[in-house]
């Protein structure tokens, strides 16, 4: 379980501090997919460098099965908003470099390697290059570099936030899937509030900067959700109820 | 199956092949017109040999005095070599320590920068004073001048790599020699063969320079003897030399930079075919 307790970050600027988390609080219990939505620039991504050990809170602490973190910590699988995959390997490669990192039988690397690009439908693309792949796919390959060594933990930082809707939308669907196929632990950062809902065993909803937990929603829909779930009532009440939360905050108005 | 397919890698390989040579026909073609130019007014208006020999006279006297330039052209390829080579084996390693601490790069490279805008050329003369007639102030200059392009591109290529790749290597493994062995040292490739280029160029300078300012053998040596004894044929036949040299260094970089970083821009020839 990832606990964070009274978490506060403080910027030092020209000018002084400035407060870009206060005092945040909540769980991530194993095999919940958490998603955290805010506004831009309200400090989502922060959770996620704190929780992996990347960044230190300046105040309050982040614990990991009750250990406090202190430094990175290695059973974590970290996607970006940029694929940051590596220019001069292959896709297979680019997915290897997590075992090479980790000094791991590179053999077993390689056949879960092959296994993941075969789930995520990139089969026969092993020795592409990044270069070669659509934005969806590179993203694919990101998500594959941060699963193959099964880490418990997954950070996701808007991982779809530069793909255009119809790739998203299945992007989606096939995360659920695979994360309902492995069961990890999902801390999934976004400021799109379909894709927060859709994914989400539990939503933390923050306020703009500072950013304070405004609101922590549990979303019981059946899984997996499909592309019709957008229809049913129930999604229809959660989206009203977090559309009424942005308004209240100011985020969202209508004149 | 398998046998279509490398009949097809087969046809691909010509039909690279056949498009470079499609586009230097171009290239060519402006370099030979410029010979024959060059040549036909020689000729025409019967300039003497002194003052400018025809390509075929300067290849005569490359033939004639080959024995001559021969020895004098080891001596320059040496110093080249050893100068040139200082610098790679030297430059890399300082600009990974630059790229790494700031202390460092804020005492070292004040004097980098003076260093380098001092016109070596006029130190020269000194390095003479220094060291002698011998090998050792040529190997300095090849050194000097090629050493800054290198340091330079070498810099920028470690400087220029996406923050959030340390974090990834971070997540990883807390090695930080894999993430400079594997992440940050390839990415900077690229730069660092740009530098190369830049380099060689001006290592062939150096040396020539450095030859010029003092010596009993080289290229440059023989160039100044040439101009001396008005043998103007001597000196395009040692010019054509030189230009080959630097042309074959050149090549070699090239040649290596596509062997080592295919996967880069610069190299990639058949993007739209490889989607």
């Amino acid at each position: 379980m990832l606990r964070f307790e009274h978490v506060g970050m403080k910027y030092k600027t020209l000018t002084g501090y400035t407060e870009a988390l206060i005092d945040v609080n909540f769980d991530v219990h194993d095999g919940e997919f958490v998603t955290i939505l805010g506004p831009s620039g309200c400090g989502k991504s922060t959770f996620l460098f704190i929780g992996t050990g990347l960044t230190k809170c300046t105040s309050g602490r982040a614990v990991l099965d009750g250990k406090e973190i202190t430094k990175p910590i290695k059973e974590v699988g970290f996607v970006f908003q940029d694929h940051l995959l590596l220019e001069w390997r292959t896709v297979l490669d680019n997915i290897i470099i997590q075992g090479e990192f980790r000094n791991q039988d590179l053999k077993i690397t390689r056949e879960k390697a092959m296994e993941l690009i075969k789930q995520v439908g990139l089969k026969g693309f092993e020795k592409k290059y990044p270069w070669e792949l659509s934005g969806g796919m590179q993203q694919r390959v990101s998500i594959c570099r941060a699963l193959v060594h099964e880490p418990k933990l997954m950070m996701m930082d808007e991982p779809y936030g530069a793909l255009d809707a119809l790739t998203r939308e299945q992007m989606r669907v096939d995360l659920e899937k695979m994360w309902l196929d492995k069961k990890n632990t999902i801390l999934f950062v976004t400021h799109d509030i379909d894709e927060a809902i859709l994914l989400a065993d539990k939503i933390v909803v923050l306020t703009p900067r500072p950013g304070q937990v405004k609101e922590i929603i549990k979303i019981d829909l059946p899984r997996p959700r499909n592309m019709k779930v957008k229809e049913s009532a129930a999604f229809l009440a959660y989206r009203k109820k977090v559309t009424e939360i942005f308004m209240e905050m100011g985020i969202l108005h209508e004149d | 199956m398998e046998k279509r397919f490398t009949k097809n890698k087969m046809l691909l390989k010509w039909l690279k092949i056949l498009n470079i040579l499609k586009e230097s026909i171009p290239g060519i073609c402006s370099v030979c017109g410029v010979i024959v130019i060059w040549e036909v007014s020689v000729r025409f208006f019967e300039i003497p040999s002194y003052i400018l020999p025809s390509p075929s006279d300067s290849i005569k006297a490359l033939i004639q005095y080959w024995d001559y330039i021969k020895i004098n052209l080891f001596t320059t390829l040496y110093e080249i070599g050893v100068g040139f080579g200082a610098t790679v084996v030297i430059s890399i390693p300082i600009a990974t320590m630059i790229s790494y601490s700031r202390i460092f790069e804020k005492t070292l490279y004040p004097f980098m920068v003076f260093l380098q805008l001092i016109p070596k050329v006029a130190i020269g003369p000194l390095f003479v004073v220094w060291f002698g007639f011998g090998m050792m102030p040529k190997i300095l200059m090849v050194f000097l001048l090629s050493f800054f392009p290198l340091l330079m591109d070498t810099v920028a290529g470690l400087k220029s790599l996406n923050g959030r790749l340390y974090y990834m290597a971070r997540t990883m493994s807390e090695s930080e020699w894999k993430f400079y062995w594997k992440i940050k040292l390839p990415n900077a490739l690229p730069s660092i063969f740009s530098g190369l280029k830049t380099s060689i160029s001006m290592a062939t300078v150096g040396a020539v320079v450095a030859e010029f300012l003092g010596s009993d053998s080289g290229l440059g040596y023989l160039l100044l003897r040439a101009n001396g004894d008005i043998n103007t044929r001597l000196l395009f036949a040692i010019l054509i030399v030189l230009c080959l040299m630097g042309m074959i260094f050149f090549g070699i970089v090239e040649i290596i930079e596509k062997k080592v970083i295919p996967w880069h821009v610069s190299q990639r020839v058949t993007e739209k075919s490889g989607k």
